[in-house]
């Protein structure tokens, strides 16, 4: 359950987006959220409610986008989209693969008053 | 993350590098072990409501008062001018006037994490000290395989241990028991190390020169692996009684890992393991780790991890001598062109 600890970064990087950009409030957060982040995005929004309660954030949106996944073939020598962690090279269909994309989880943008 | 220093976090306690001072008091070790255990206590009975109805304030009166505060490049000052309430299109100040408004952020939401995991590197660095982040799940022989490591390397190398557990100081005593400085990260409700937990464990840790500086992580295989250390290699360990499919199964802790250590492996024939599958399924999710198998009880022993850390440890050396050479040249190059 780290997305706990992830709520808390967030909620650490709204505040200190408050301080620097002048806003009291957020309404709405924008999060990109990789396939192979290791982010279950129903613990993450149950963390978000927990976390956020009393906070600058307390009642906003969270909005997940998720983005897709890619690995690097070591067969291929290519970067291949792999729609799950096991699931064979799309091209050649070997399973030497390691993920180089959609692992992030990012921040994108706040809706802020 | 800590009650060290009073930030914010999840109420992470950390020990001394040589543990409580009256050793022959077991029974009383927890409340003297460290000056922080109150700090403890504080965090969970305030929890969220303190932090939140505080908010800055408390954060910024702490840190102008603080005089036991020595690391101010884990907590940079505040801006300066911080709440400019005139400012800005949008301020909220006078009622009616508020209107919402977008702000790009577009960083990384651990990147607090990985800024510290930086501070960490850098100093690592500068100390030229092999730092390796043991991960594996709970049992799978970490705290024996270090034990048994510290015991064959000793009076070879110097060694250092950063030890994270929820609770107990048991892993770090076992630590010291042979000789070694531990430093015990009890994580509270955390289920992982973070890299301002393990900044604030070197604060407490002679770090020795050219050594090996070994980090153990919570036992748990899907959090600590979403969270650099600064580490200069993960070490993923997974005993053989584990089963052959838990790399399909937990992907992202040997994923990133340097080396995948296969332990416990005088248990094989008792646990009926296949070995090969599970080589193979490490293989699957990782296919550029190193993979070794070793025994910290039997006659497999711990030789060919040895042999692996020695030569991790003179690359980086080697690594970080010619780095230091290369800003030599680059200073004696421009001190020439200077005259």
């Amino acid at each position: 359950m780290h997305e706990m600890a992830v709520c808390e970064s967030l909620l650490s990087a709204m505040e200190e987006a408050a301080k620097a950009q002048n806003f009291s409030r957020v309404t709405r957060v924008r999060l990109a959220i990789g396939r192979f982040a290791g982010i279950e995005v129903e613990a993450l929004r149950f963390g978000f409610d927990v976390v956020t309660r009393g906070s600058l954030a307390d009642g906003a949106e969270l909005v997940v986008l998720e983005e897709e996944g890619t690995a690097w073939c070591f067969d291929c020598s290519d970067t291949v989209p792999l729609a799950h962690r096991l699931a064979p090279c799309p091209k050649c269909g070997g399973e030497r693969l390691l993920p180089n994309g959609g692992t992030e989880m990012k921040i994108k943008d706040l809706e802020v008053m | 993350m800590c009650t060290v220093c009073g930030c914010s976090g999840d109420g992470a306690t950390i020990s001394e590098a040589h543990g409580p001072s009256h050793s022959h008091a077991h029974g009383h070790d927890h409340p003297h072990t460290h000056t922080h255990a109150d700090g403890t206590s504080h965090s969970h009975a305030h929890g969220h409501g303190h932090d939140h109805a505080h908010g800055h304030d408390h954060d910024h009166a702490h840190h102008g008062h603080d005089p036991h505060h020595h690391d101010d490049h884990h907590h940079p000052a505040p801006d300066a001018g911080t709440l400019d309430y005139g400012a800005g299109p949008a301020r909220a100040h006078a009622p009616g006037l508020t209107q919402a408004r977008m702000v790009e952020i577009e960083t990384s939401i651990l990147a607090k994490n990985d800024d510290y995991a930086g501070r960490n590197r850098t100093r690592l660095d500068a100390a030229g000290v092999l730092a390796l982040n043991l991960l594996s799940g709970p049992g799978a022989g970490k705290t024996t395989l270090l034990v048994e490591t510290l015991k064959a390397l000793s009076g070879r190398l110097p060694c250092a241990v950063i030890e994270g557990d929820q609770q107990t100081d048991n892993d770090a005593a076992r630590i010291r028991a042979v000789g070694t400085p531990a430093v015990q990260i009890n994580t509270g409700k955390g289920c992982h190390l973070d890299a301002h937990m393990v900044g604030h464990a070197l604060e407490k840790l002679p770090l020795p020169p050219g050594g090996v500086l070994f980090i153990e992580n919570v036992g748990n295989l899907v959090c600590p692996a979403a969270f650099d250390l600064g580490e200069t290699k993960r070490v993923t360990l997974i005993s053989v009684a584990e089963g052959e499919d838990k790399p399909l199964k937990y992907p992202d802790i040997f994923e990133g890992a340097d080396l995948v250590l296969i332990t416990k492996a005088d248990l094989a024939p008792h646990v009926d393991a296949d070995m090969a599958t599970l080589e193979a399924n490490i293989r699957r999710i990782n296919p550029t780790a190193d993979i070794l198998t070793t025994s910290s009880r039997g006659e497999i022993g711990l030789a060919r991890w040895i042999a692996w850390l020695e030569a991790a440890r003179a690359v980086r050396l080697n690594d970080l001598a010619s780095a230091r050479e290369a800003e030599a040249s680059a200073l004696r190059a421009a001190a020439g062109g200077a005259r």
